[in-house]
C-alpha cells in the first residue's frame, strides 16, 4: 500500500527516459550547455536586454518563413542575425539599451505585419514562445548540434577579446580590440544560439536560461573560465530538472525553467553574501571589482 | 486642398467608433510615455521600462485566471516587480541589468504557466500573440477612466520629482550633497514608470508601449537641449506617430495582400523609428557644422 506512490514515481521516471524522449534529452542538453555559455558573456557584458530582444524579435523571421513557405529555422536564423547586426549598427551612435529597444520594437512590428498577412499560425507561435521540448523530432537533432557547434567555436575564438572588452574596455581599446566589432560579433553569436534554441525550447525559456544560471555562476566565482563552465553546468541542471518537472506535471517547461532559475540565482546570491560577510565585514564585494 | 485631404483621410474616418477610442487612448499614452520616456532614456533604463510592460502583461493573464479585473493584475504586479528590481537592483548599471533580467525571466516563466492554465480553463485562442504584441486598441470603454487616472498619477509623480531626479541622474554625489534623497527619488521614478508602462501595456500592448516609451524620447533628446523641452518634443512625436499610424491603418484596409488592413502597431512603430533616424541624422549634421567654421 505504502509502496504504491513510490512505484508510480519509478514508472514515471522510466518513462522520462524512454526512447521517444531520447531526442529531447540530447537536444535540450546541447541547448543548455551552449545557452549557459552564451549567457555568461551576456551577464558579463550587461547585455540582458539584447538577450531578450533577439530571441523574441526573431519571431518575425518565423512568421515570414511561414508566409513564404520556407523552413522556420532559416527564417529565425536570418532574422536573428539581421536583428543582431541592426542593433549593433544602431548602437554606434545611441546608448546600447536605446538601440536594443529600437531594434527590438522594429523587429516585433515587422513580425506583427507578417503575422497579419499569414493565417492559421497560432499553435506554432505558442510553441515558439514557450517551447515544445517534450516533442523534439529526430530531424531537429542535426541542425541543433551544428548550430551549437558553430556557436561554441565562435565563443572560443572570441573568448579573449570578449572578456577583455567586457571587463577592461580601455585596455582592450589600447590593444586594438574594437568595442563596436566585439559587440557586433557577440550579438551575432546570440543570434546563432537563438536560431538553434527557439524552435526547441521557445524564446521566453531561452532568455530565462541565459540570465539566471550565468548570474548565479558569477556570484559563485570570480574567475571567468570557471564561471563560464559553472554557468553551463547550472543551466544543464536547470534544464534537466525542468524537463522532469514538466513531464511529471504536464505544465509548460518554461515555467519550471523560470522558477528554478530564480531560486538557484537567489540561493547563490545568498551563499555569496554569507561568504563575503564571513571573509571580511564591511569589505567591498569581490564582484564589484570587475564592474 | 480638400480633395487631397479626401484621398489621405478615407471618408468616415472620424465618425468610426473604434478609431475615436484608439485616438483618445493613443493620445493619453503618447503624452505620458513621452514625458516618462525622456527620463528613461537619460537614465539608461530602457530595459526596465520594457521588462515592466512584459511583466504587467503576466499580471494581466494571472488576473484572468483568478477572475479579477485585468487592471488589478496589470498594475499590481507592475508595482511589485518595480519594488523587486529596486530591492535587488544595485547602483551599478550591469548589476541593474542582471536584476531586471532575473525578475523578467521569472515573470516570463509565470506567464507560460498562466497562459497554459488559461488555455486549459477556457478555449481562448490567440493568447500568445497577446503576450508578444499586446492587443493594440482592444480596450473596453469601461476601463478608460481608470486608465486615465493611472496616467495622470504617473505623470504628476514624475513631474513632482523632476528636478531632483535629473540631478540624481547626472551625478549621484552632487544630488546627495544638495540633500536629495537619491534612493527615494529613484524609487518614486520607478513607481511612476511602472504605473505608466502598465497603463500602456493594458491599453495598447507591450510592443507599442515600449515603442512609444523609448522611440520618441530617444529622438527628442537628439533634438532638444533642455530636458523639459525634450519631454514636450517626445510627447509631440509620439502623438504624431500615433495619429498618423491610426490613419494609415484605417487607409490600409484595401491594401494588398489580404484586404484585411495592416496592423496599427506596425505603422506606429515604423513612424517612430523613422522619426528617430531623422532626428539622429539632423543632430549629427548639426554637431558637425560648428567644427567647420
Amino acid at each position: 500500500m505504502v509502496l504504491r506512490p513510490v512505484e508510480a514515481a519509478l514508472s514515471g521516471l522510466s518513462a522520462v527516459f524512454s526512447s521517444f524522449m531520447t531526442n529531447t534529452w540530447i537536444v535540450a542538453s546541447v541547448v543548455a550547455v551552449v545557452v549557459g555559455a552564451v549567457g555568461f558573456f551576456t551577464v558579463l557584458r550587461g547585455s540582458a536586454f539584447a538577450a531578450h530582444a533577439i530571441p523574441q524579435g526573431a519571431f518575425a523571421g518565423a512568421a515570414g518563413a511561414v508566409l513564404l513557405g520556407t523552413s522556420t529555422l532559416l527564417g529565425l536564423g536570418v532574422f536573428a542575425v539581421a536583428g543582431a547586426l541592426g542593433i549593433g549598427w544602431l548602437g554606434r551612435r545611441a546608448r546600447r539599451d536605446v538601440a536594443t529597444a529600437l531594434g527590438f520594437v522594429l523587429m516585433l512590428a515587422v513580425g506583427a505585419l507578417l503575422l497579419s498577412m499569414s493565417q492559421g499560425y497560432e499553435p506554432e507561435i505558442d510553441a515558439l514562445l514557450f517551447g515544445q521540448v517534450l516533442g523534439v523530432g529526430s530531424y531537429e537533432v542535426l541542425p541543433t548540434a551544428a548550430l551549437g557547434l558553430a556557436s561554441v567555436l565562435a565563443l572560443i575564438l572570441l573568448y579573449r577579446p570578449l572578456v577583455l572588452a567586457s571587463v577592461l574596455p580601455d585596455l582592450a581599446g589600447s590593444r586594438g580590440v574594437s568595442a563596436l566589432w566585439t559587440e557586433i560579433a557577440f550579438l551575432v553569436v546570440v543570434g546563432l544560439a537563438t536560431a538553434m534554441t527557439v524552435p526547441v525550447v521557445g524564446a521566453s525559456l531561452m532568455f530565462s536560461l541565459m540570465i539566471a544560471p550565468a548570474g548565479a555562476a558569477r556570484s559563485l566565482t570570480d574567475r571567468p573560465g570557471r564561471a563560464l563552465l559553472c554557468s553551463s553546468a547550472i543551466s544543464l541542471a536547470v534544464v534537466w530538472a525542468s524537463i522532469a518537472g514538466s513531464y511529471a506535471s504536464n505544465w509548460p517547461v518554461g515555467f519550471f525553467v523560470g522558477t528554478i532559475g530564480v531560486v538557484v540565482y537567489g540561493l547563490s546570491r545568498a551563499a555569496a553574501a554569507r561568504r563575503h560577510r564571513g571573509l571580511q565585514p564591511g569589505a567591498p564585494q569581490l564582484a564589484e571589482r570587475s564592474a | 486642398m480638400s480633395s487631397v485631404l479626401r484621398v489621405l483621410v478615407e471618408p468616415g474616418f472620424l465618425a468610426n467608433g473604434p478609431v475615436r477610442t484608439a485616438l483618445v487612448t493613443g493620445t493619453v499614452v503618447a503624452v505620458v510615455s513621452g514625458v516618462i520616456g525622456v527620463l528613461t532614456v537619460v537614465r539608461g533604463q530602457s530595459f526596465a521600462g520594457h521588462a515592466l510592460s512584459d511583466i504587467s502583461a503576466t499580471g494581466g493573464s494571472g488576473a484572468l485566471l483568478v477572475g479579477a479585473a485585468p487592471i488589478v493584475g496589470f498594475v499590481g504586479i507592475g508595482v511589485v516587480a518595480a519594488g523587486a528590481m529596486e530591492l535587488i537592483g544595485l547602483r551599478r548599471p550591469r548589476a541593474r541589468d542582471l536584476a531586471t533580467g532575473v525578475v523578467l525571466g521569472a515573470s516570463l516563466g509565470l506567464a507560460a504557466l498562466f497562459l497554459y492554465l488559461d488555455s486549459t480553463a477556457s478555449t481562448s485562442t490567440g493568447v500568445s500573440a497577446t503576450v508578444l504584441f499586446g492587443s493594440p486598441f482592444a480596450i473596453s470603454a469601461t476601463t478608460v477612466p481608470a486608465v486615465v487616472v493611472l496616467g495622470a498619477a504617473s505623470l504628476s509623480l514624475v513631474l513632482a520629482v523632476w528636478r531632483p531626479l535629473l540631478l540624481a541622474t547626472l551625478s549621484d554625489d552632487l544630488a546627495r550633497a544638495r540633500g536629495v534623497r537619491v534612493r527615494a527619488v529613484g524609487a518614486a521614478y520607478l513607481l511612476a514608470l511602472s504605473f505608466g508602462v502598465s497603463m500602456s501595456a493594458l491599453m495598447i500592448g507591450a510592443l507599442l508601449g515600449t515603442a512609444l516609451l523609448i522611440g520618441p524620447a530617444a529622438a527628442a533628446v537628439r533634438l532638444a537641449r533642455r530636458p523639459l523641452a525634450a519631454a514636450g518634443v517626445a510627447a509631440a512625436i509620439g502623438l504624431g506617430a500615433t495619429w498618423a499610424g491610426v490613419l494609415l491603418a484605417y487607409d490600409s484596409f484595401y491594401w494588398p495582400p489580404a484586404g484585411r488592413g495592416w496592423p496599427v502597431s506596425f505603422f506606429i512603430v515604423a513612424l517612430v523609428f523613422i522619426a528617430y533616424l531623422v532626428a539622429d541624422r539632423w543632430s549629427s549634421a548639426r554637431s558637425r557644422r560648428p567644427s567647420r567654421g
